[in-house]
C-alpha cells in the first residue's frame, strides 16, 4: 500500500469516528456556516465539536506549516482529504476568511512575529477577519484608495472609509489596505495592516442588499492607532500582497454556486419542477437552456480540475484565476436565473415560512453581487485581454 | 483517475505531430490540393510518411502491428492537424475503421484488417449516415441474406474518405424498422464491387466526402454479429467524435492565435485595434471558452483510454462544446479581420469552412447537447 493509500484509510477511520452524524448534511442557510471568532454563537453542540477537533489536527488549514498550528499536509493528502470529506458530505468545520485570504498572505509575506500571533488564532477559528479593500471612491479603480495611515515613529495614525467589508460588523480583526505614501504613483505607496476591530474610532454599520441581507458594511476608521508590527510585508509594499490576495478571492468567488456535497443538482431540481416527459424534461425550451447550461458547467469544473493539476506540474494559476472568476461567477448567475424561472410563482415569494422567507429570490438577488466583488467580470477580462493575451 | 495533463510520452507525440504537419501539411498545402483539384484529396506521400510514424497504428494494439498508444495520444495529432487544416485518411482509417474493427471483428478480420491499416496498404470509410443532419439510428439501407453472404441495397451519404477508401463500413438493417437500434448490422464492403456506385461531394472545406449507392452490392461480410450493429456503431462514433472534438480544439485555437496576432498589428484612428475594448473583451470571452475546451477533449479521450462507464455523455459534453466554441472562434475571426477576413487570399476564412463540417459529422452541437442531457436522466 502506498503511503497516501494509508493516510486515505486512516483518513476516512478518523472522520468516521469523529465526524459528528449532523455534520453530515447539507449547508442549507447561512446559520449552517460555521465562522468562528470571539462573538460566534454555535448552532450545536455538534458544530462546536466538529470545529475543535478538525482545528485540533489543524485539519481546518490542512497544508499550512504544523509550527503553526496547521495540519503540515502535501497537496496530494489535501486533495484525499477533501475526497474524504465529500464522500460522507462532511460540512466545513470552518467558514474563514482567515484561512482563505489572509493566512496565505502572512505565510508567504508576513514576519514571523505575525505568524506565531495570527495564525494559530485563525486555524483554531477564535478569531473572525474581514477585508478592508475598497472605498467608495475606489471599486474598480482599487489602487486609488484614499484611506490614509500617517507615521507617528513606532505607529501609524489611520483615517478614511472602508465600504463592501463582509461581515465587518461580525469581524475581529481588519486587515485593510491603507496609503502611506500619496506621493507616489498609486500602486507604490500602498501598505497592507492589521488591527482589531475593538480599537478607538473603528465603527462599523451594515448596507442592506437587495436581497434584504446585509452581509457587507460600511467601515469608518477615526483616529485609529495601527502599531508598525502589524504591517505585513514591506511599507508602501501593499499592492502586491493586495493583488495576490484578489487572485485568492477569485478563486473563491468563481467557486461560488459549485453544487455542493449533498445538495441536489440543477437537473434534478429541474426534473422535480418540470417533470418528465418519455425520458424528456416536459419543457423544451428549458431543457435546451439547462442543457447548455450543465456542459458549460461540467466543462468548468474540469477546468478547475485541469487549472489545479497543471500547477501540480510547474505551470502557474496566475493567470486563469482571472477567467475562472469570470467563467464561475458568470455560470452561478444563470444558474440562480434558472432556479427562480423553474419555481415560477414559488420562485418569487419573499416572505413566508412555506417558501423558506424567500430563500430561492434572495439566493438569486445575492448572486448578482458575484461578478462585481473582487474585481467585476469586466475587469476580468481586462486582466485576461492585457495580462495574458498582451493586447494593450 | 489520471490528471487533466499529458504524460510526457503523449507530450513528445504532440510535438512530434506538430513538427511533421506544420512542415509536410500545412494550410498552403491544403490549398495546393484544392486549387489543383486533387483527386485523392490529400497527400498519398504524406499519408505514407505519418504511417512512417506510427500515426495509423495508435489506436491498433501492439499484437496487431499498432503502437497501441491511445486515444489521447491521437487527440494530439488531431488537434495539431486541426491547426494547420492537414487532410489525411485518419480519421476515416486510423480512427474509425480501427475502432470498428478492433471491437467488432473477429480474429481473422483483426490480424488481417488492423495490420494492413497499421502499415497503410488499407483506407477505410464508414458509411453510416443516411439522413442530411446525423442520425445513426436512420437506418433503411437494407443487407440480406443470400447464400453465404449479403446483399445490400440503400444510399448513404458525408461518407468521408468514401471515393478513395479500399473497403466500406456500412451500417444496414438485417431487421426491423427504421430508428429501431435492433436489426442494425455492420458489413465489409469493397468499394469496387458490383453496385457500388460513389460520388464525391465537394465541400465547403475541400475535404473528402462522398455520396454511396449500393445497388444490389455484394458485401464480403459481417463486422460483429448480425442485428447488433447498433451497439458497435456508437462506440466507433465516440471514438470518431472525440477525435473531431480534439480536431475543433485545434482549429478554434489557431484561429485565436491568428486573431490575437492581428488584433496586435492591424492600426486603425492611429492605434492597433487590440487596444480597444470593444475588441479586447470578445478576445478575453473566447480565450475563457477556449480553455473550457481544452479540458471537456482531455477529458473525453482519457474516459475513451479508460474505457469508463460515463465515456459517451464525455463524448458528448466534448463534442458539444467543442463545436460551440470552435464556430465563435471561426466567426470571431473572420469578423475581427474585418474585410481581409472575407477574401480568400487569407487563410483565417478556411479554418471557418474546415470547422463547420468538422462540427456537423457526427452530430453538431444540438444532437450532442440533447444527447448529454439524455444520457443525464432528462
Amino acid at each position: 500500500m502506498t503511503d497516501l493509500e494509508q493516510f486515505r484509510q486512516e483518513t476516512r477511520a478518523w472522520l468516521e469516528e469523529n465526524c459528528p452524524r449532523s455534520m453530515r448534511t447539507p449547508v442549507l442557510s447561512a446559520e449552517d456556516q460555521c465562522w468562528g471568532g470571539r462573538n460566534f454563537k454555535f448552532q450545536s453542540e455538534d458544530q462546536r465539536l466538529w470545529l475543535e477537533r478538525m482545528a485540533e489536527r489543524g485539519w481546518t488549514a490542512p497544508d499550512w506549516p504544523t509550527e503553526y498550528g496547521g495540519g503540515g499536509l502535501s497537496k496530494e493528502q489535501v486533495k484525499v482529504l477533501r475526497e474524504e470529506m465529500d464522500r460522507i458530505n462532511a460540512r466545513p468545520p470552518l467558514h474563514s476568511f482567515g484561512i482563505w485570504m489572509i493566512g496565505p498572505a502572512i505565510l508567504k509575506f508576513g514576519s514571523e512575529k505575525l505568524k506565531q500571533q495570527h495564525l494559530p488564532p485563525i486555524v483554531r477559528g477564535e478569531i473572525r477577519w474581514c477585508q478592508g479593500y475598497s472605498e467608495p471612491g475606489a471599486g474598480s479603480d482599487l489602487a486609488g484608495l484614499q484611506t490614509k495611515a500617517v507615521d507617528q515613529g513606532d505607529h501609524f495614525i489611520v483615517n478614511g472609509q472602508k465600504i463592501w467589508t463582509s461581515y465587518a460588523d461580525k469581524a475581529d480583526w481588519m486587515f485593510c489596505l491603507v496609503r502611506t505614501n500619496p506621493d507616489v504613483k498609486k500602486q507604490l505607496g500602498i501598505s497592507l495592516v492589521l488591527f482589531d476591530m475593538e480599537t478607538p474610532g473603528v465603527t462599523t454599520r451594515p448596507i442592506k442588499l437587495i436581497s434584504g441581507s446585509s452581509p457587507f458594511c460600511e467601515t469608518f476608521l477615526e483616529d485609529v492607532r495601527v502599531e508598525k508590527d502589524q504591517v505585513v510585508g514591506e511599507v508602501d509594499q501593499g499592492w502586491t500582497i493586495a493583488k495576490y490576495l484578489l487572485t485568492h478571492e477569485r478563486a473563491m468567488i468563481g467557486g461560488f454556486g459549485r453544487t455542493a456535497a449533498g445538495e441536489k443538482t440543477l437537473s434534478e431540481q429541474a426534473v422535480e419542477c418540470l417533470g418528465l416527459e418519455d425520458g424528456r424534461l416536459a419543457d423544451d425550451m428549458f431543457r435546451a437552456e439547462l442543457a447548455r447550461w450543465d456542459i458549460d458547467a461540467k466543462a468548468f469544473e474540469l477546468t478547475n480540475e485541469r487549472v489545479t493539476d497543471e500547477a501540480k506540474s510547474g505551470q502557474g494559476v496566475g493567470a486563469a484565476s482571472a477567467m475562472l472568476k469570470y467563467y464561475g461567477t458568470e455560470l452561478n448567475k444563470r444558474r440562480q436565473e434558472m432556479i427562480v424561472a423553474m419555481n415560477g410563482f414559488d420562485g418569487l415569494v419573499f416572505e413566508g415560512e412555506q417558501w423558506d422567507q424567500g430563500a430561492v429570490p434572495r439566493s438569486m438577488l445575492r448572486s448578482k453581487g458575484n461578478s462585481i466583488e473582487g474585481g467585476t467580470s469586466e475587469i476580468q477580462l481586462n486582466v485576461i485581454a492585457r495580462n495574458i493575451l498582451g493586447l494593450v | 483517475m489520471t490528471g487533466l495533463v499529458l504524460t510526457e510520452e503523449q507530450q513528445m507525440l504532440k510535438d512530434a505531430a506538430k513538427r511533421f504537419l506544420q512542415e509536410r501539411a500545412p494550410v498552403a498545402e491544403l490549398r495546393r490540393l484544392r486549387d489543383e483539384r486533387d483527386e485523392t484529396g490529400f497527400s498519398r506521400d504524406t499519408w505514407a510518411e505519418m504511417v512512417d510514424m506510427g500515426l495509423a497504428g495508435t489506436l491498433i494494439p501492439e499484437d496487431f502491428g499498432g503502437t497501441g498508444f491511445g486515444h489521447v495520444g491521437m487527440g494530439q495529432v488531431f488537434e495539431e492537424a486541426g491547426r494547420n487544416l492537414s487532410a489525411s485518411p485518419l480519421l476515416s482509417t486510423a480512427v474509425l475503421g480501427a475502432a470498428a474493427v478492433n471491437l467488432a471483428g473477429n480474429a481473422e478480420q483483426k490480424q488481417a484488417l488492423l495490420g494492413a491499416i497499421a502499415e497503410g496498404s488499407l483506407v477505410t470509410a464508414l458509411a453510416a449516415d443516411e439522413a442530411p443532419r446525423h442520425d445513426p439510428l436512420k437506418v433503411e439501407t437494407r443487407a440480406e441474406a443470400e447464400g453465404d453472404g449479403y446483399v445490400v441495397n440503400g444510399r448513404k451519404q458525408f461518407v468521408v474518405d468514401g471515393h478513395v477508401a479500399d473497403k466500406l463500413i456500412v451500417s444496414a438493417r438485417t431487421s426491423g424498422g427504421s430508428s429501431d437500434s435492433e436489426g442494425i448490422s455492420l458489413l465489409l464492403v469493397d468499394r469496387e464491387a458490383d453496385g457500388v456506385d460513389v460520388e464525391r461531394t465537394i465541400m465547403m472545406d475541400n475535404r473528402n466526402a462522398a455520396v454511396v449507392t449500393f445497388d444490389n452490392a455484394r458485401a464480403e461480410g459481417l463486422l460483429g454479429e448480425e442485428g447488433k450493429g447498433y451497439a458497435v456503431l456508437e462506440r466507433v462514433l465516440d471514438a470518431g467524435n472525440a477525435q473531431l472534438a480534439a480536431e475543433l480544439l485545434g482549429i478554434a485555437q489557431e484561429s485565436f492565435d491568428r486573431t490575437v496576432k492581428y488584433l496586435q498589428e492591424r492600426k486603425q484612428f492611429g492605434v492597433t485595434i487590440g487596444s480597444f475594448q470593444g475588441l479586447q473583451h470578445r478576445a478575453a470571452h473566447l480565450f475563457s471558452e477556449i480553455e473550457l475546451v481544452k479540458s471537456v477533449v482531455i477529458r473525453a479521450l482519457q474516459a475513451l483510454d479508460e474505457d469508463a462507464d460515463d465515456t459517451p455523455a464525455l463524448v458528448s459534453l466534448a463534442k458539444a462544446k467543442a463545436s460551440e466554441v470552435a464556430e465563435l472562434a471561426t466567426n470571431e475571426g473572420v469578423q475581427m479581420h474585418g474585410g481581409m477576413g472575407m477574401t480568400d487570399e487569407f487563410d483565417i476564412g478556411l479554418f471557418l469552412k474546415r470547422a463547420r463540417p468538422v462540427q456537423q459529422l457526427f452530430g453538431d452541437y444540438r444532437y450532442h447537447a440533447s444527447r448529454y442531457a439524455r444520457l443525464n436522466g432528462y
